[in-house]
């Protein structure tokens, strides 16, 4: 099999993957994005809301347009990019990719991976009718390539995701006709959900959609509401004439290349699932193996860029272009940013998680 | 949905720039396409939803995942079946047929 060397490998296009990629460059390494997509800024393109967030100097700016600036500045840079790239695999020997059809064996001195993460779905009557689509399809169709994945929708989930969704359908011209969410209360922030009530979209609590009804594709949609004891309650069934059904019910982080490689997993439920054990440099259990993003566990945007400047500097460092002490000096503002980021609404829990994280691989190093 | 579902105007996106447009043929019927677009959303705009029915149900299957992961929307292209079209560009006179089963 061919092999290719380079210094710095970076699996994901994303916001962690480019972010890694900047600071890497900056601090003097020679680095390569691998990413299996045709475009650079991974799902950074589809996100047409203002991003929030006190530490990141991104806030205010639109998904889109943090992606077009980060590849511009990765480029200048002299990041190297291969895009319709797979990485299928981390071995002793290296990083397996395949590119333009051929096999290839990436030697690397040091390996990013921020592969992201994956949509979780759920299952209903219907639920594999033409139609039913995840969160990042109908995003895809609308804010990329602007065709409206249809007209008359139904979003299941209430979390940022599924909240953000659906207001960007009402942008895009669709009518969304309720969000449901099987727990008791909404899940994303309250002012997305403000956003889309004034629109006057009910967002249903305790319901779940007991079918989607069509011949060939969704002509209906069925709700219905749960008891304190999670089952369905008879006769509170409503019906709406829907042709789509946007599914937003998570998302858990894409940890194959590592499981692979042998890097020691916890089970952290916030954060999406088994999660890599990593230091505050974003070292996984597995010497030069660096992760980062929702990888590491599902986050938003701004905790992935911030994860991916550390693991570039970080990476950088370990290859000898910074000394230990640089690497911690430039690393301090987005350790910082990350507990800012990690202190809001939610995030107790999310500083824990990732306390523990750190907490195991202290563990796992002795 | 038999009418375009283009989205010409956006309040955040603007106004949608014209775009060079190509032909592809879905069954033999000629569907208009923006050039470089991937195949199933030339499809959706023409209101197609089904791209594959599975082999022993018969169930139809559409766009699911819209990043070339599920394999949901996989279809005959130029006669060379399980081409994800939810990922793969249109091309001039492309010719794609729904696929059933294994193909």
């Amino acid at each position: 099999m061919k092999e290719l060397e380079r210094e710095i490998l970076i699996i994901g296009a994303g916001p962690a993957g480019i972010s890694a990629a900047i600071e890497a460059a900056k601090a003097g390494a020679k680095v390569t994005v691998a990413d299996e997509h045709d475009t650079i800024g991974g799902q950074l393109y589809k996100q047409i809301h203002k991003f929030f967030g006190a530490a990141d100097n991104h806030a205010g700016m639109r998904g889109f347009e943090i992606a077009r600036k980060l590849e511009q500045e990765a480029k200048e840079l002299g990041v190297e990019f291969w895009l319709n790239t797979v990485a299928y695999g981390i071995f002793k020997e290296g990083v397996g990719i395949v590119r333009d059809g051929d096999n290839f064996i990436v030697k690397a001195k040091k390996v990013i991976v921020a592969a992201g993460g994956i949509e979780n779905t759920t299952a209903f009557p219907g639920s594999t009718l033409p139609g039913v689509m995840l969160a990042g399809a109908a995003q895809t169709m609308t804010n990329i390539h602007r065709v409206l994945p249809g007209k008359r929708m139904v979003v299941v989930g209430s979390g940022n995701v599924g909240l953000i969704v659906a207001y960007q359908m009402l942008q895009a011209g669709a009518e969304v006709l309720a969000v449901v969410e099987r727990d008791d209360h909404i899940g994303g922030y309250g002012v997305h959900a403000e956003k889309i009530r004034t629109a006057g979209v009910p967002i249903l609590t305790d319901t779940i959609i007991k079918c989607a009804s069509g011949k060939t594709s969704v002509e209906g949609v069925t709700t219905v509401k749960l008891g304190a004891d999670g089952a369905e309650i008879a006769g509170s069934e409503q019906e709406f004439n829907a042709d789509t059904v946007i599914m937003a019910v998570g998302m858990a982080p894409l940890t194959e290349l590592l499981w692979n490689i042998g890097c020691r997993f916890e089970f952290i439920g916030e954060l999406g699932g088994y999660v890599p054990v990593h230091n505050e440099f974003m070292q996984t259990s597995v010497d030069g193996i660096y992760a980062a993003g929702d990888i590491t566990g599902v986050e938003e945007a701004s905790v992935a860029m911030e994860e991916g400047c550390i693991a570039g500097i970080a990476a950088a460092s370990a290859c000898g272009h910074i000394s230990a002490e640089e690497c911690s000096a430039r690393c301090a503002s987005h350790i910082d940013a990350l507990a800012v980021l990690e202190s809001g609404e939610y995030d107790g829990e999310r500083s824990a998680a990732r306390a523990k994280k750190l907490e195991l691989y202290k563990a796992s190093e002795k | 949905m038999s009418q375009s579902m283009r989205i010409t105007d956006h309040p955040i996106l603007g106004a949608d720039e014209p775009k060079k447009k190509v032909t592809i043929y879905y069954e033999g019927t000629p569907i208009e396409a923006n050039e470089g677009e991937p195949i199933a959303i030339a499809l959706a705009n023409a209101g197609i939803r089904t791209l594959y029915v599975t082999e022993k149900m018969n169930k139809p299957r559409g766009i699911f995942c819209g990043q070339g992961r599920c394999g949901s929307c996989r279809m005959i292209v130029d006669g060379v079946p399980d081409v994800k079209t939810c990922s793969t560009p249109v091309k001039d006179g492309m010719r794609v047929q729904v696929q059933h089963g294994l193909a």
